[in-house]
């Protein structure tokens, strides 16, 4: 017999992971029109403003506003992935080809469980932190996981049985191993500094990475090296433009998913912008503070759910407007060259994060001994 | 022989060479560039506007009086580099009045679109301007064939352009006014 | 038409450069002769020289001769002296002579033509772009290149009557008219049927027929030919195509033993007229008016278009397997035709070889009009003796054959287009006899025939003909044949080769002449079908002199002279 708790706990949670991933799926959709939105506005043009559904564009001024800016554009978008013809060339190897594209998007929407996006004040001033799962060990945990995507990739690669996404697979592998270490290794100040003594917060927890910055300083101003190295990172971790070596249109065709269509390959699509989506929250959670308003200054709202609510919204809007620079970048920088994306990971970025972890073991280690002869 | 300048080249500073001033210049450049104005035409509401000279589809015209100007000289169907006219041509009965003095006119006359090249040969050739390429510019068919625009086609497409010549009113004049024989 | 000098050349003076020309020539075509064009509209070289249309000024002068003594005048440096005619004189009515100085090029003559053209074209339509005349216009070549290449008329042209019916066959457009009189020298001249003239003066003259005559001859059509301008137009070819689509093959009329030589002008695989080609060994420049009319059988309604066996629609590989199995181990008569090339005749005779068959042939007559209309009215009578297929002259009809039929001697016919029911071949005799017919279209005996191949008309293949003056003419394929067919002279060599597989005769026309020629005494002997296609070929038919030709004397033909 099932304790009753438990069932309701579990319900509950079910019922959150669902939202969850339903409000990260929406995200990630939405994101694509953005990319197109921002892309046409900064090119000259007015991006998708076309797509319609019925009764809603024949609202005065609302439908055509809404219409204008696209809003009905992912749903279209995504109904076309479905009903567009199943193709699977014949010499793929079947297995892992229809396995890639969930082994791709799995990691990515697994990350999101140690995600967390606001507190909740409770009557007695006690608060919770809004998170599906508070892992004590939440960003060892998402850059397990989040690497792991790379298998989905190098899957497709190599399941395509094709010269181009065999490239591209390869060619993705390479990339997340260079930038991994340098990711590692830019959080491992972050850490350190969070965990010096006299502050009693000691844990790879998100929750209380983004609550140390609560009325004090943000963390990317205090370590914006890392902040920079990790932000880099994330680029090529994403495979976004300029780092977008996997996919690489201009020299591979379409990379890993060359031989993709349909839904199979608009799995990778949102896979790709979960990615930014979750790597946009964790660099708003660790670098800009969390929910938290701004640097040094107390969160304005109260402790109560209005304040959830409006803590929960400047966390979206600090990742939106991140998911904004993701896009921005794009449309500004010209690509990278492979051997050069190699070049800037191995011999740049990773001699500066070392360089920048010992400067900040010295410097921490500075300060815990003067902090322990007062 | 123009002389090859050698370019000094000067070193890049620190800042330069870690890139990212340059980073933040493109960064303003795009982003001033989303509150410009914007270039895209809405096409189907919006048509562009079509220059005088534009060679658009061709087409077949009538003088104001509404008389046909083509007489099948076929000189259009000869000079036709992709041969995309093909006339049959035909005799003017002696007693239309509406058409006195003209004794030939095309029988059938088809212009084939999936084969025309919009050269303009045949508006330059043709004697009577009869022929104009004009403003029109799209066309689409579910068939080959809708694709072959008939006579009929062809004048619904051109309509009535001005005149200078009146070429059979002014045989006409002479008949009644000048040397009848 | 002008009697020729006593010498056979003479030196004259062309343009500065001293050339020979045979004497009795006339500048018009002396100077032709070197390359040197004066243009002419009235002038032609085979009718009668009328020197109205003044194109063909130029300048000319002789030497002087001093009247009291004769000698001849000279120059200072010792040359004769050139007493030029104050005026230009007209080139086509002036015959050559012996030092005769002529100037084409100089500045007068220049300026005489931009004169005359520009009058000419004071009252011309600008009907160019409806003008069936229009791509061979001489009109409108000489105002191009020897026009003044603008107009200064700003007054109304003459306004006339654009349609008038001459005849049957031709239409007269009389804004067009130059009145340069060709079509009235050639009727009175040629076709002898005086029919045409001018009436009224001035800006009214006008050509017209005769009262209560018409241009009905049977070569009203050579009129429109000879037309420089638009004005006579073929009331058949008006407004069909323009002339600058047709492709012109050489051929050979089928209408008579006269063999005429015409041109095919065709587009697209469709005959749209037929014209005279110049061969002044046979037809001048002329031709008759039915013969222009033939290529309509090409289109016509009987043409046989797929082959059959007892009237059903078979592939042609069935139905030569069918008449093989007729003619295999059977008495077999074979009926040829007057009609068929030499080429065609030449294997017919193998392929009887072959069948040891018994040869028939018919000839066809008809009134003889004296000009290029011959009482045979089969363009190849003499190649069925010359290819050894006949034997004797072929009398009008095949009751020699309803003999044998009756006898009951034959047991399959292959008949060659012939039609036997109007032969004086019974229909009864007919009976219990297989036919296999080849032809181009369906008659009363093609509807009897267990097999029909269809065959190519003369359009539509090439080979040679006979004519009654013993010359041999090529005709080459104009336009291509209905679909799936093959020319007879593939059906025939196939058939001999299915009766004699040793056989190597081939449907090629180089290597059919080449056999041609081999055989004992044959007039054909060191004649090849590339000779042919350069120019006609006079062969020996003497061997057959005692023959009772039906020919009268004609145009370029003389019974009596027959023979070489």
């Amino acid at each position: 017999m099932l304790n009753l708790e438990l069932l309701q706990v579990l319900g509950l949670k079910i019922f959150f992971a669902f939202l969850m991933v339903s409000v990260v799926m929406t995200f990630a959709g939405y994101s694509v029109l953005a990319e197109r939105k921002v892309s046409a506005w900064m090119q000259g043009r007015v991006g998708p403003n076309r797509t319609v559904l019925p009764f809603v564009g024949h609202i005065p001024f609302v439908g055509s506003f809404l219409k204008g800016i696209g809003i009905f554009q992912p749903l279209a978008d995504g109904l076309k992935f479905l009903f567009k013809e199943e193709i699977v060339p014949g010499h793929v190897n079947k297995v892992y080809y229809y396995m890639a594209p969930l082994v791709a998007l799995v990691p990515a929407l697994t990350t999101m469980t140690v995600l967390p996006f606001g507190e909740f004040f409770h009557h007695s001033g006690k608060s919770t932190p809004l998170i599906l799962a508070d892992l004590e060990i939440g960003i060892l945990f998402i850059l397990a996981i989040s690497s792991l995507g790379v298998y989905g990739i190098v899957l497709a690669g190599w399941s395509s049985n094709s010269k181009y996404p065999f490239l591209g697979g390869i060619r993705s592998s390479a990339q997340m191993i260079s930038y991994e270490l340098a990711m590692g290794l830019s959080l491992l100040p972050i850490f350190l500094w969070v965990s010096q003594p006299g502050s009693s917060i000691a844990s790879l927890s998100l929750v209380e990475i983004a609550n140390s910055q609560n009325a004090s300083a943000w963390l990317a101003l205090v370590q914006p090296l890392s902040a920079l190295i990790f932000l880099v990172a994330l680029f090529a971790e994403t495979n976004r433009l300029p780092f977008d070596m996997p996919e690489s249109e201009t020299d591979l065709v379409g990379g890993f998913h060359t031989e993709y269509g349909s839904f199979k390959f608009g799995i990778f699509f949102v896979a790709e912008y979960a990615h930014i989506v979750i790597g946009s929250a964790i660099f708003t959670l660790i670098f800009l503070g969390g929910w938290h308003f701004l640097p040094w200054i107390n969160d304005p709202w109260p402790s109560n759910w209005v304040g959830t609510l409006l803590g929960t919204g400047w966390f979206l809007i600090k990742t939106i407007s991140l998911i904004f620079f993701f896009i921005w970048i794009r449309w500004t920088l010209p690509r990278f060259r492979y051997d050069q994306v190699m070049n800037l990971g191995w011999t740049k970025l990773l001699p500066l994060s070392l360089a920048n972890l010992i400067f900040y073991v010295i410097l921490v280690t500075w300060l815990d001994l003067s902090a322990a002869t007062p | 022989m123009a002389k090859t300048r050698v370019l000094k080249r000067i070193p890049l500073s620190l800042s330069e060479r870690t890139y990212l001033p340059q980073i933040v210049t493109g960064l303003k450049t795009t982003f001033s560039n989303m509150f410009k104005e914007k270039v895209t035409l809405q096409y189907p509401e919006e048509k562009p506007s079509i220059p005088q000279n534009y060679r658009g589809i061709p087409t077949l015209v009538k003088d104001p009086n509404g008389r046909e100007k083509c007489v099948s000289c076929q000189l259009c169907e000869f000079v036709c580099p992709p041969k995309a006219i093909r006339i049959t041509p035909g005799e003017v009965p002696d007693g239309d009045v509406s058409r006195e003095h003209v004794e030939k006119a095309p029988e059938e006359f088809e212009i084939n679109m999936l084969r025309c090249i919009y050269c303009g040969f045949c508006q330059e050739v043709c004697p009577e301007e009869a022929i104009y390429l004009q403003d029109e510019y799209s066309s689409s068919g579910y068939t080959r064939e809708e694709m072959i625009n008939k006579k009929d086609k062809l004048y619904e497409l051109g309509g009535t352009l001005p005149d200078e010549h009146y070429k059979w009113d002014n045989k006409k004049k002479a008949e009644l006014e000048g040397n009848p024989h | 038409m002008i009697a020729p000098g006593k010498e056979d050349s003479v030196v004259i003076n062309l343009d500065g450069k001293d050339v020979s020309v045979p004497s009795g020539t006339n500048l018009v075509d002396a100077a032709a002769l070197h390359g040197k064009e004066i243009p002419h509209y009235c002038y032609h070289p085979q009718l009668s020289v009328a020197g109205n249309c003044r194109m063909c000024l130029i300048e000319m002068g002789t030497p002087m001769r001093d009247r009291g003594s004769g000698k001849a005048v000279l120059n200072d440096d010792g040359s004769p002296k050139i007493g030029w005619v104050p005026k230009p004189v007209i080139g086509c009515a002036t015959n050559v002579s012996a030092g005769m100085h002529v100037k084409t090029e100089s500045d007068v003559v220049k300026e005489c033509r931009e004169g005359i053209m520009e009058f000419l074209l004071v009252n011309h339509p600008l009907d160019c772009p409806i003008c069936d005349q229009a791509g061979e216009c001489r009109l409108q070549e000489f105002a191009t290149d020897y026009g003044r290449g603008y107009s200064r008329f700003v007054e109304r042209k003459n306004v006339k009557p654009k349609r008038t019916r001459l005849g049957p066959r031709v239409t007269l457009d009389d804004e067009r008219c130059i009145l340069c009189s060709r079509c009235i020298r050639f009727s009175q001249e040629v076709a002898k049927d005086d029919v045409l003239g001018f009436v009224d003066r001035g800006s009214f003259s006008t050509l017209t027929c005769f009262p209560g005559k018409e241009l009905s001859n049977n070569y009203s059509l050579n009129t429109v030919d000879i037309c420089p301008v638009g004005a006579l137009t073929s009331t058949d070819f008006r407004f069909k195509m323009r002339v600058w689509f047709l492709k012109e093959t050489r051929s050979i009329c089928t209408e008579s033993s006269a063999g005429s030589n015409i041109t095919v002008s065709s587009r697209e695989g469709q005959v749209y007229r037929i014209t005279p080609r110049r061969n002044d060994l046979v037809n001048d420049s002329w031709m008759t008016d039915s013969g222009r009319t033939l290529f309509k059988t090409v289109k016509a309604e009987n043409r046989l278009v797929f082959p059959s066996v007892s009237g059903s629609r078979v592939s042609l590989t069935e139905a030569m397997d069918t008449a093989f199995k007729l003619f295999k181990n059977k008495r077999v008569g074979v009926i040829g035709s007057c009609k068929s090339s030499l080429e065609e005749l030449f294997l017919l005779s193998q392929f009887c070889k072959a069948t040891k068959a018994k040869k028939f042939i018919r000839g066809h007559f008809g009134e003889d009009d004296g000009i290029l209309l011959s009482a045979d009215r089969t363009p190849n009578l003499r190649g069925a003796l010359v290819s050894g297929f006949a034997n004797k002259y072929p009398k009008s009809d095949l009751s020699i054959l309803n003999m044998a039929l009756q006898k009951g001697e034959l047991d399959t016919l292959v008949v060659m287009g012939e039609n036997l029911l109007d032969s004086k071949v019974d229909a009864a005799s007919l009976s219990g006899t297989e036919v296999v017919f080849l032809g181009t279209h369906a008659n009363e005996t093609s509807k009897l025939a267990s097999v029909v191949l269809p065959t190519l008309t003369a359009f539509e293949k090439s080979g040679s003909f006979i004519n009654r003056s013993f010359y041999v003419q090529a005709f080459l394929q104009a336009i291509p044949g209905p679909a799936g067919l093959i020319p007879d002279l593939q059906i025939l060599s196939n058939l001999i080769s299915s009766v004699d597989p040793e056989s190597d005769l081939s449907p090629d026309l180089k290597k059919i002449w080449i056999a041609m020629s081999r055989v004992r005494n044959s007039p054909l002997k060191g004649i090849s079908f590339s000779d042919l296609k350069q120019g006609t070929v006079q062969i020996d038919g003497s061997k057959w002199k005692n023959m009772p030709f039906v020919e009268k004397s004609a145009l370029h033909h003389n019974p009596m002279m027959k023979i070489k």
